[in-house]
């Protein structure tokens, strides 16, 4: 083959497009080694500290995760981004909120903290999927047959609406989340201290995406979500109520995002109607790089995403000279799902979906 | 006995959606607006939900033919008293139990509101299952009136609430010499509601019964273009809507700097939606980023214009083409990883592109260069001929200079080829890729000229208010004008001057209104896409008559339902 044809192959196989869009990120990821580079010459850290960063980053990455899955399962089988799901997770915070003041009015609170934590987690599950539930009743069913820009457009609204009727119910101030004195304090893990609230929400997180796995993979309900995002019309044929299935995926994706709303309230101790936006945001960013409907794939970028959130002002932004990284830590997020969907689009672990069947 | 549960059904609705207003704390913060009398917008807010129940009731019955008309006036009653009864629940329960714990409008002042100020609790709460009785009762009057009265008093109804809600909009303009009398110092006076009632209701009485007649007769015609006026009427219409906006600013608002303020801001939001219109209506890109582009636009002429010691002290004429070029290329970069997403992948995208220009213009790491959370100060007002455009209504004539050479842009690129282009590929990207569309340019020459709109937006924000801050360009300002699109109608021109009045315009007036903005354009997004996606001022297909086969009627396309 001579030069002429070889260059003429290659010259249809990649359309400047993606040659701008290679070089484009190649630059971004160049910078970034460069940054981690410079960073690790002249660091102050000591592996000890990487590693801190690294836990915490991982227990951040558990609420992500946690949130991920209800992206993820919604968009397996509705294929549409559930925007509202970030005040889902802000509301199961505030019924927990609210719980929380009144068991520690009569004195409950104190009296059986592990008890009261379990409450909460568990009115927290209720409250995000009511309102899950009203949510996709509401803006979501009567719109399933139109075109996909729609329930897009249903979907921010929802997410405004709720967000802004969370501001004119609760007030638009931060409210304080009551503290839990069991977990006042820090652990040992590995030899690093690590504060109570970050350990418990790396053990819950675990717990709950285990059991979520296990409800999809081994239930009958989860057998009939997988068939329902395999393919509506056939799962009808088989009898399954499609409707109903896709009721119980909302509540199933609804009620992480509670759980993750106490692990998070606990941890920052105060809750506010705004709280549910950027981490919705990260949380699709970590769908999308697991791969968006699949639910290990949402597990694992959670994790990632957290971890990489954690230790990037640090690793990266202060190789490059640059001030208050800590400032930049959502850019970093917000960059690496352009990455992610510059080079694979499909996430780590790929799509369960392809387009074509969309 | 379905009818009973239908009634009790929709009741109950319509009780929540009071009761959900009552605790959203709209009607006590809007309770200092007096709209007629000692009637406030207050009352209003959950009032005019009973009224719209019963209304919806004797509808729903009526289309349904079931049932004698004393059964129907029976049913929307009911359905009016029981919304009054939740809310009334909602008051004896606020009594008892401390709800103010949760909901921080719930407030002894609320129930007070809700009991119209009776010092007997039980009076008060009478009075509130009356009036929800009495209002769905009343609002299903107007069914059983012929159809132009029917219309003629709903119209009048909402046109003298909408005129005593926005009393400044005549009391600050033209309008005061003829309707001032009617006007308290805010709101309407009883007697001159009545009267302003009556006199609506006879104009668009006249209007409604006169419709059949203005419009075109010719069938033929009309079946073929659509029923459009002929050149002549529409350059004479043209002409005379131009010289109305030339002198409007002097003539009708007298120079109001308040009421003109408010129409430049609705201007600047004008020239956006005009630019989202071509990235969403045109070839339907959603773009959730788009307050970058008006950042980008606003921080170069900030940047090289200001006297401060930041800026570069350059004319606002030399900055304003650099700030619209800056924002294209910045448009073009953007649209380029994102060319081959889907539609949803598309909007988290540039929302995060749009929180990045954000979070930068914030950052400590960029405040030697762009001022940080501080901004950029000491911004000069342009200067033409000599004058310095400093008041208000020399800005609106800039505005408008904007907004004309915009949508004459928008207009011209909608019915070219790469107009056509963009619409193919809304509808079906395989398809139009099929046809030889080249979707990675035409794609790119959306996200341009969209963004290019935005920089000018942004540019003329700029020197207009006079400093720029990275707090005025968070991601509200692009849900602001995806909004007023969709309201007005995606792809329609005129949609986007009606939505960005409606949306940016009406709020503006009402300061209280302010807190519930967000959540008023988040229920109008998802009643929009369930109740009429095509928007309040649909675009009307394009009818090519020279390529219509004699006898064949044209194709008329569904709305603006565009597929991702």
């Amino acid at each position: 083959m001579d030069w002429k044809r070889r260059f003429e192959y290659w010259r249809r196989r990649y359309d400047l497009t993606d040659v701008v869009v290679w070089a484009f990120g190649l630059s971004i990821l160049a910078v970034a080694v460069y940054g981690a580079v410079r960073s690790l010459q002249t660091t102050p850290y000591g592996w000890k500290q990487w590693l801190q960063f690294v836990l915490y980053g991982f227990s951040q990455g558990g609420v992500y995760a946690l949130i991920a899955l209800g992206y993820t399962l919604v968009y397996g089988i509705l294929f549409m981004i559930n925007f509202a799901h970030g005040e889902i997770f802000m509301f199961g915070a505030f019924g927990s909120l609210f719980v929380g003041l009144a068991l520690q009015r009569i004195g409950f609170w104190d009296r059986y903290p592990v008890l009261s934590l379990i409450i909460l987690f568990l009115v927290a599950m209720v409250v995000s999927s009511t309102v899950a539930v009203i949510v996709e009743r509401v803006a979501y069913r009567p719109l399933r047959k139109a075109p996909r820009l729609v329930p897009l457009i249903t979907a921010i609204g929802a997410s405004f609406t709720l967000q802004y009727t969370a501001r004119s119910f609760f007030g638009s101030g931060p409210r304080a989340y009551p503290e839990t004195p069991i977990l006042a304090g820090s652990v040992n893990i590995l030899g690093i201290q690590i504060g109570k609230p970050y350990a418990l929400t790396i053990v819950v997180s675990l717990l709950m995406m285990a059991g979520l796995y296990a409800y999809v993979q081994f239930t009958k309900t989860g057998k009939a979500m997988r068939a329902v995002a395999e393919n509506k019309e056939v799962a009808a044929l088989m009898g399954i109520d499609v409707d109903r299935v896709i009721v119980q995926t909302f509540i199933l994706g609804a009620s992480m995002a509670g759980v993750a709303a106490v692990l998070y309230s606990v941890i920052y101790i105060q809750v506010k109607f705004f709280m549910g936006f950027i981490p919705g945001i990260k949380a699709f960013t970590a769908a999308v790089l697991g791969g968006i409907g699949n639910i290990p794939g949402a597990m694992l970028g959670g994790y990632f995403l957290g971890i990489f959130e954690s230790l990037g002002p640090a690793l990266i932004l202060e190789g490059l000279g640059v001030t208050a990284p800590n400032q930049l830590k959502d850019v970093i997020a917000f960059t690496m799902l352009v990455m992610v969907l510059i080079f694979r689009p499909t996430g780590i672990l790929g799509e369960a979906l392809a387009e074509e069947r969309v | 006995m379905s009818l009973w549960k239908r009634t009790l059904k929709l009741g109950l609705l319509g009780g929540l959606i009071a009761v959900y207003i009552a605790l959203t704390g709209m009607p006590l913060s809007l309770s200092r607006r007096a709209v007629i009398g000692e009637f406030t917008l207050g009352h209003l807010t959950y009032l005019i939900v009973f009224a719209a129940f019963g209304y919806l009731r004797a509808a729903q019955m009526r289309k349904e033919k079931q049932a004698s008309a004393p059964a129907i006036l029976a049913h929307a009653a009911v359905t009016g008293l029981l919304s009054g009864l939740l809310l009334a629940l909602l008051v004896l329960l606020g009594q008892r139990v401390d709800l103010g714990f949760i909901f921080i409008s719930a407030k002894p002042q609320l129930y007070r509101l809700l009991t119209f100020q009776q010092a007997n609790l039980t009076t008060g709460l009478v009075y509130l299952v009356a009036a929800g009785t009495v209002l769905g009762l009343l609002f299903a009057l107007p069914h059983f009136l012929p159809k132009t009265f029917h219309k003629a008093v709903l119209s009048a109804v909402a046109i003298t609430l909408v005129l005593g809600v926005f009393s400044e909009l005549v009391q600050r303009t033209i309008l005061k010499y003829a309707l001032g009398s009617f006007f308290a110092y805010q709101g309407l006076k009883p007697m001159g509601a009545l009267w302003l009632f009556v006199i609506t209701f006879a104009l668009s009485w006249v209007y409604f019964a006169l419709r059949p007649y203005i419009q075109v007769q010719d069938k033929r015609s009309q079946q073929v273009l659509g029923n459009q006026p002929s050149p002549e009427t529409r350059l004479l219409f043209t002409l005379a809507l131009l010289a109305f906006l030339l002198v409007m600013p002097i003539v009708i608002l007298q120079k109001d700097t308040y009421l003109l303020s408010v129409i430049n801001l609705v201007g600047l939001y004008i020239i956006m939606g005009l630019g989202l219109n071509i990235v969403v209506g045109f070839a339907g890109l959603l773009d959730l980023g788009y307050v970058a582009f008006f950042a980008i636009g606003a921080y170069t002429v900030a940047l090289l214009t200001s006297r401060g010691e930041l800026g570069r002290g350059w004319d606002f004429w030399a900055a304003l083409p650099l700030a619209i070029l800056f924002a294209l290329t910045a448009g073009v970069l953007l649209g380029i990883p994102v060319l081959r997403m889907r539609g949803d992948y598309l909007a988290i995208v540039t929302l995060g592109f749009g929180e990045i220009i954000r979070i930068l213009a914030n950052s400590d790491w960029l405040k030697p260069w762009m001022g940080g959370a501080l901004g950029v100060l000491e911004i000069p007002k342009p200067t033409l001929f000599g004058y310095t455009l400093k008041e208000e209504y020399q800005l609106y004539y800039l505005i408008l200079a904007g907004i004309l050479i915009t949508w004459l842009v928008a207009h011209r690129l909608y019915h070219s080829r790469l107009g056509r282009a963009w619409q193919a590929m809304r509808e079906d990207e395989d398809v139009a890729e099929g046809t030889g569309i080249h979707l990675v340019t035409t794609k790119l020459l959306a996200f341009g000229f969209g963004a290019a709109f935005s920089g000018l937006s942004g540019a003329i924000f700029a020197t207009k208010v006079g400093s720029v801050y990275p707090y005025s360009f968070n991601l509200l300002i692009s849900i602001n004008v995806l909004c007023l699109i969709i309201v007005g109608g995606m792809g329609s021109l005129p949609g986007v001057v009606v939505g960005a009045f409606a949306l940016v315009g009406l709020p503006e007036l009402l300061r209280e209104f302010s807190e519930y903005r967000m959540l008023f354009y988040g229920v109008a997004l998802i009643a929009m896409m369930l109740l009429r996606p095509e928007g309040f001022i649909p675009k009307k297909p394009t009818i090519y008559p020279r390529l219509l086969v004699r006898g064949a009627s044209p194709v008329r396309a569904e709305g603006s339902k565009s597929k991702q």
